[in-house]
């Protein structure tokens, strides 16, 4: 490796928030025109160290070299103009402008936008052709589909002359396929010489396509390998610091009776806009069931109808002798009430009140319980005392009661909520997104208990968009695109392919090309 | 006939003279609302533009003068909006209704403590003035029937800053949707995160939005003490910043739809006027209460969804504070 190869290079970065540790003493080179992974744990700091590279926030203290020449920005406009690019996880688009509005915005040119959106438009054309990025230029962005956002966000980049492109947890929103076509791109630009850095957790992404990887924990860089030097067991090992079985063990599901038996659901959200329709399955008590797809196909909302959140428009749900329909409908109390436990997809929003203790998050919807509510006033001490024997049997860390919830770590937060349904041994467990934005630790943790309730005898509904989250977890599977059920498997027959394909069902016609969502 | 031909044009001609204020500020509140920063401190902008201009009027002899004070004193007004808002990341409504309590006791005191009378400026001489003007031509169309009595009405003989008003309506629209600034402007108010990481400063952003709010604002407190009126007097204003910002909604944050909402309320205002004592057969006499509270009625259906749906910039009313 020699000196002028280097793209980025980073001495001793740190960085603090408040108590936090955020960044420690951080080093990190990466060279030109390679694509360059970053892998560790929620929380381990890889999003921070990028958005002190992409002048986002300032580094206390340390050393930063572009093309091996000092750099220290104080704002994104002297890390655009130093040639690095972001894709962040959150796209940084304004919703109702153009492709060509958004692409230009901050690199117009002239006080006038006329002539600079006419040459933007020439020059997206050829940077389309060059490296196969096309997109619809005066469409509104809020318009396309996910991955094609994805795509004016890489084109952004490279319009503002990017020669590194940073993207963090690129594949966190996309199916499989658009993840394929992600990486066909990247390649394209690794061909052009473009150095691109990719943040995320998923190790399988980082051996298919990165020739170096550094594994980031807790703040520190710990180690830095070639790609093909290394195995996921090792760079897991690294990441979360000792061995772990990403695939869980689970004995043979002992499948009982039907417990909930769905026929014909139609459900309307919140919009009154249908993305539920023609829906039938059943959960039988010892086995959980997996509900896969991409984000936005129907099976939040369909969640929230098993729920009693949402009504159904027709078709019955059968939930523990109870029929609910259109007209007879049944509100969370009642369903609880009923032995359906919810836990939602929507941790901060839905699950807890962030401004709320953590014994109060740990009481919601048990609000009535007879121990805790004598009428006018909560009993303290069994608020207290039900928090702290919650926390004790999901290891929530720090046990301590009365902090307030959004002081939890992401994990703990969901430690708390799925302790709070669980320890109410309900019959049906609904579950979405149990493991979202949680590290590997907790992972692991979560999914054993959920496995363990299962071998109780309980019927559990699993709602993920991480396909090897459902894979690992169900005994069947349902996958469900644009409302509908596209297929059913056994847990054991299921393989990553025959999923991605069922999920990806409507987008066989021609929309696929322009990336138009229908 | 022609005589209610005369009365449909003189109303009209009411309605120009009491939009004014409205469309200044409600361009104001539209650069305000676009940045994402809502200015619900329209009203005291005016009040107090109204009442320094009033008496730099008196004091130095000249309405530009005037023009300049109230201008600057709005402006002033809007960076200590700014500054809570932006800088400090306070609550929006609460920084704007301080600021309009703060405009209502100020221009009291300040006007005991320099006239010595509370709430009021000595009347303006008509050097002290903006006046009306005859448009050129004036004596050659006037013979020409009804085209005639519209250029001698309506048109001509207002004063110049009516004219600037109708001026500055193509020029916002201009500015927002085909200028740079205009393209950061609409995008802070959408989504600030998007303008921070294309390395553009949110904060200054909105501070430029608010300043040219601030001199907008002022312009339409000068017209209502110096050329609408001779002179301050108490709550002059009346509420109607807080009709630009219902006009503001109701024209969808669009300077061509908040100008047509402007003189629709404008012209509710003039009729209302006209309709005091009339009575109708078989209904009784008009409530005046009725026709004036019509701009905050129209608007409330508005935003119940009835006609069409406002949708407000995303970011509006949210400080910006900087994470990922």
């Amino acid at each position: 490796m020699t000196e002028s190869n280097i793209a980025i290079e980073l001495i001793n970065v740190d960085k603090h928030f408040g108590a936090v540790h955020a960044n420690d003493k951080v080093n990190l080179s990466v060279r030109s025109g390679t694509i360059h992974g970053i892998v560790g744990e929620n929380g381990a700091g890889k999003s921070t160290l990028m958005s002190i590279l992409y002048g986002f926030y300032q580094a206390d203290s340390g050393e930063i070299k572009v093309f091996n020449k000092e750099f220290r920005a104080t704002s994104s406009k002297q890390s655009i103009e130093a040639g690095i690019g972001m894709v962040h996880q959150h796209f940084m688009l304004v919703d109702n402008f153009t492709v060509l509005e958004n692409v230009v915005l901050g690199s117009e040119g002239g006080a006038l936008i006329t002539e600079s959106l006419s040459n933007a438009r020439i020059e997206l054309k050829r940077l389309a052709n060059e490296y196969g990025l096309e997109v619809e230029l005066d469409i509104a962005v809020e318009e396309l589909s996910v991955g094609m956002q994805q795509r004016v966000e890489i084109l952004k980049g490279l319009y503002k002359g990017a020669k590194v492109l940073i993207l963090d947890e690129p594949t966190g929103v996309l199916t499989p396929q658009e993840s394929d076509e992600l990486f066909r791109i990247f390649e394209a630009l690794k061909k052009q010489g473009v150095t691109i850095i990719l943040i995320t957790h998923k190790l399988r992404e980082i051996m298919s396509i990165t020739d170096h990887v550094s594994v980031m924990r807790a703040g520190k860089m710990v180690a830095h390998r070639e790609t093909s030097q290394t195995n996921p067991e090792e760079l897991a090992e690294l990441m979360i610091g000792r061995k772990v079985l990403l695939n869980i063990k689970k004995s043979k599901a002992k499948i009982g009776n039907p417990v909930l038996v769905a026929k014909n659901l139609e459900i309307e959200n919140e919009q009154g806009l249908k993305r539920v329709s023609n829906v039938s399955f059943e959960a039988c008590s010892g086995e959980i069931l997996g509900i896969a797809g991409v984000t936005g196909n129907g099976q939040g909302t369909l969640l929230k109808a098993l729920a009693g959140i949402l009504p159904i428009s027709s078709g019955t749900i059968e939930i523990m002798g109870e029929t609910i329909t259109s007209k007879n409908t049944l509100n969370p109390e009642q369903l609880r009430n009923l032995g359906v436990a919810h836990v939602p997809e929507d941790r901060q929003r839905m699950g807890m009140i962030s401004e709320f203790t953590a014994s109060e998050t740990a009481l919601l919807g048990y609000h009535n319980d007879k121990n805790i509510n004598q009428g006018v006033w909560l009993r303290r001490a069994s608020v207290k005392a039900n928090c702290e024997s919650i926390m004790e049997a999901f290891d929530v860390r720090p046990n301590n009661p009365n902090l307030m919830s959004s002081n939890f770590s992401g994990g703990n937060q969901q430690k708390l909520i799925l302790a709070r349904e669980f320890e109410r041994d309900p019959d049906v467990l609904i579950i979405g997104q149990p493991t979202r934005g949680v590290d590997i630790g907790a992972i692991e943790f979560i999914r054993k208990r959920i496995i363990d309730m299962r071998d109780t005898g309980k019927a559990i509904i699993l709602i993920s968009v991480e396909l090897e989250e459902i894979m690992s977890l169900s005994d069947r599977i349902v996958v469900m695109c644009d409302g509908e059920i596209t297929g059913t498997v056994n847990g054991t027959d299921a393989d990553e392919a025959t999923l991605g394909m069922m999920m990806a069902n409507a987008l066989e016609s021609d929309d696929e090309l322009t990336g138009i969502k229908s | 006939m022609s005589e209610i031909f005369l009365s449909t044009v003189l109303t009209l001609d009411a309605s120009v003279r009491v939009c004014i204020p409205l469309i200044f500020a409600s361009m104001a509140g539209l650069f305000a609302e676009r940045s994402g920063v809502v200015d619900i401190g329209l009203e005291g902008k005016l009040l107090m533009s109204a009442f320094i201009a009033a008496s730099a009027a008196v004091v130095f002899g000249s309405p530009w003068v005037g023009l300049l004070a109230g201008i600057i004193a709005s402006s002033v007004l809007a960076m200590v909006h700014g500054f809570a808002s932006i800088t400090y990341k306070g609550n929006q409504i609460v920084s704007g209704v301080a600021i309009n309590i703060l405009a209502a006791g100020l221009t009291m005191i300040l006007s005991l403590a320099w006239f010595k009378k509370a709430g009021i400026t000595p009347t303006l001489k008509n050097d002290q003035r903006f006046l009306s003007i005859d448009l050129p031509g004036l004596e050659l169309i006037d013979n020409i029937p009804i085209i005639g009595v519209i250029y001698r009405e309506l048109i001509s003989g207002h004063n110049i800053l009516v004219y600037l008003a109708f001026a500055i309506v193509p020029i916002v629209w201009w500015v927002v949707f085909r200028t740079r600034f205009g393209l950061r402007l609409r995008a802070v108010g959408e989504n600030p995160k998007a303008v921070d990481t294309a390395g553009i400063s949110v904060e200054s952003l909105r501070y430029k939005a608010l300043l040219i709010g601030g001199i907008l604002c002022g312009i339409g407190g000068v017209y209502l003490s110096t050329a609408y009126n001779a002179q301050f007097v108490k709550d002059m204003t009346a509420g109607s910043g807080f009709i630009a910002l219902a006009a503001l909604i109701f024209g969808k944050w669009h300077p061509y739809k908040v100008l047509a909402a402007c003189f629709l309320f404008a012209f509710l205002d003039a009729i209302s006027i006209r309709l005091q004592g009339i009575v109708i057969p078989g209904i009784g006499e008009i409530p005046v209460q009725l026709i004036e509270a019509t701009p905050y009625i129209l608007t409330i259906i508005l935003l119940a969804g009835f006609i069409g749906k406002a949708v407000p910039p995303k970011a509006s009313a949210q400080p910006y504070i900087k994470e990922l």
